[in-house]
């Protein structure tokens, strides 16, 4: 598979980065070099193999629905750019 | 003093040769004078650590502390540490002081060590040489115009330097063993689970795993028992025992059967690195080891395997950085899109935003059976190719980086040259299985590393091989000739 600017447009938005016009000719060839390493896999036929999600084969762990936790809203919050009581401030969302 | 194993220093202490506080501005000083060559440190903890070090000293007075109390190391800038500034070599993190431990933080502290600081890192533990951090570079201290290897670099570089007696690490495709095998040290990755994820900033996540960097497989053993064990914290953590490290260290080797992948050494594989890593295996089969050739047919694989699933961990992972709830926010958003996307292309370096881009490719609408889905059906056959070959050896073998380090700015132009560098070391994290990398003979008077890789949860065993290794050899000892 090889991207084209346009298709990086689109990847960049869906990945909520910001990328300028003129970067994109570039992330294009790179990004189309990471993908045609990537597509050695199709080497290989792997019909019928169950896919590996995790390394382990365990069980997800379920705790008691208790409150184990203190309330730490504050010593959260002073690592925010912008709060105010108690909230996360962005720009206006709703007119 | 710096010179000196963990269980030296810790008889040191115990015999009041030296207290802490001496030990720990010892290093501090080391620091100071010599790291400005290396950037292997993002932020110092002068003072706390002085505060940690004077409390060790009177436990140990009382007649109280374990092998680690008064030990100063340091930690990987992935893991958080309370109050203190936690970057993982980002600008997005430039300014994020944690507002809790992690659980590898907590035990190491808890053992009693003292944090000297936060190592230099590739950002968000993406990259071979450490050139990705926003922090700078870091130089390897055989020869600073060369990489020390990533991500781990700052941990693998302070190390070898004898700037700390040891220090934390991650390791999501060989960020523990190849940093380890370029400097010239010994790094342990443990099996999956093993240690905590808690408080350790997400890359992939069901592929990272916290470990070691230490100058010998004694050393690493010590700090790996404080760190390792169940979690209630992190749901993938193994509820599994821990083996006493220490216990076994000292076995013999004999009858032990090493497989060699001849994937391991193909076509890709330096001459010298081969060499070194044969002389090495030579030596283990002095002892009493026999030498077995095997195959694991899918390891080729594995890099482009690594560069769809890791990718994709990646870009839903690094999705909570917004700019709303902590780290970088651009300056006056226009809206919230904008908000979103300036926070996020400000704060992050080129090779994450490759990394998210690749993600967020692989995990769109139409493209997942090709690229996620294949990869996990790869990743279940390259986990099946270790369980075979476990069947008749006990542990593998092989070099754990083709080549030795290369010069700095040579393969940040190129991301597959560089990942090409993780050949070797990939596959493990795949299969989630245990590595090991200890040093070998100096290849034209650079490291090159042994990789030696377990069976899930054989920690121990891999101690006590590098350990009986390094008892015959003494590769491991020699210090990089300016930093000695």
């Amino acid at each position: 598979m090889t991207l084209d600017s346009t298709d990086v447009a689109k990847i960049a938005h869906l990945a909520r980065l910001k990328v300028a016009d003129a970067d994109l000719d570039a992330y294009a060839r790179e990004l189309s070099k990471i993908l045609h390493l990537v597509e050695q896999m199709d080497a290989v036929d792997t019909s019928g193999v169950t896919p590996m999600a995790h390394p382990l084969h365990m069980t997800q762990r379920l705790r008691p629905d208790a409150v184990t936790e203190t309330d730490q809203r504050e010593a959260f919050q002073a690592a925010a750019p912008a709060t105010e009581d108690g909230l996360y401030l962005v720009p206006r969302v709703i007119d | 003093m710096h010179d000196l194993s963990i269980s030296e220093l810790a008889a040191g202490l115990r015999a009041k040769h030296f207290s802490s506080r001496e030990l720990t501005e010892h290093f501090i000083q080391r620091l100071e004078r010599l790291d400005p060559a290396l950037n292997s440190c993002i932020t110092m903890n002068q003072d706390a650590a002085l505060v940690v070090a004077d409390a060790a000293d009177r436990q140990l007075a009382a007649g109280g502390g374990g092998p680690l109390t008064g030990i100063p190391i340091l930690h990987k800038d992935i893991f958080l540490t309370k109050g203190l500034r936690t970057s993982c070599g980002s600008r997005m993190l430039d300014n994020f002081v944690p507002p809790f431990d992690a659980t590898v933080v907590e035990r190491l502290a808890a053992a009693g060590t003292v944090m000297l600081g936060k190592a230099n890192m590739d950002e968000f533990a993406m990259g071979s040489s450490n050139e990705t951090s926003y922090y700078g570079p870091v130089h390897n201290p055989w020869d600073v115009a060369r990489v020390p290897g990533g991500s781990s670099g700052g941990s693998a570089a302070a190390v070898a330097a004898r700037l700390c007696t040891a220090a934390t690490g991650t390791d999501t495709g060989g960020s523990i063993r190849q940093p380890a095998a370029l400097c010239g040290i010994t790094g342990i990755k443990p099996t999956y689970g093993r240690c905590s994820r808690y408080g350790m900033i997400a890359f992939a996540s069901s592929l990272d795993q916290a470990g070691v960097l230490a100058r010998s497989a004694a050393d690493a053993a010590v700090v790996l028992q404080a760190m390792a064990g169940f979690d209630p914290r992190d749901s993938t953590s193994a509820e599994v025992p821990v083996a006493d490290y220490a216990e076994t260290l000292t076995d013999g080797i004999q009858g032990l059967r090493i497989g060699l992948p001849k994937e391991y050494f193909d076509a890709g594989l330096d001459a010298g690195v081969e060499a070194s890593v044969r002389a090495a295996l030579a030596a283990l089969e002095q002892q009493g080891a026999t030498l077995v050739d095997i195959s694991l047919p899918n390891a080729p694989l594995s890099v482009p395997v690594y560069y769809v699933v890791a990718p994709a961990e990646c870009s839903s992972n690094l999705a909570r950085f917004d700019g709303v709830r902590y780290g970088h926010r651009c300056e006056a958003p226009v809206d919230l899109q904008d908000l979103y996307e300036r926070s996020r292309a400000e704060g992050f370096g080129a090779e994450v935003k490759r990394r998210i881009m690749i993600g967020t490719y692989a995990l769109s609408a139409g493209y997942y059976d090709a690229y996620y889905l294949k990869a996990q059906q790869l990743r279940q056959l390259i986990a099946a190719d270790f369980r075979n070959a476990f069947q008749d050896v006990d542990v593998i073998m092989g070099p754990t980086t083709p080549t030795t380090a290369f010069a700095l700015g040579t393969k940040t132009d190129d991301p597959v040259a560089m990942y090409l560098n993780d050949i070797y070391t990939i596959a493990t994290n795949l299969a989630g299985l245990p590595g090991l990398s200890v040093p070998v003979a100096p290849v034209d008077g650079l490291p090159a590393g042994l990789q030696m890789i377990g069976d899930y949860f054989a920690e121990g065993r891999l101690l006590n091989i590098a350990h009986q290794l390094q008892q015959a050899t003494d590769w491991h000892l020699a210090p990089p000739p300016d930093f000695g």
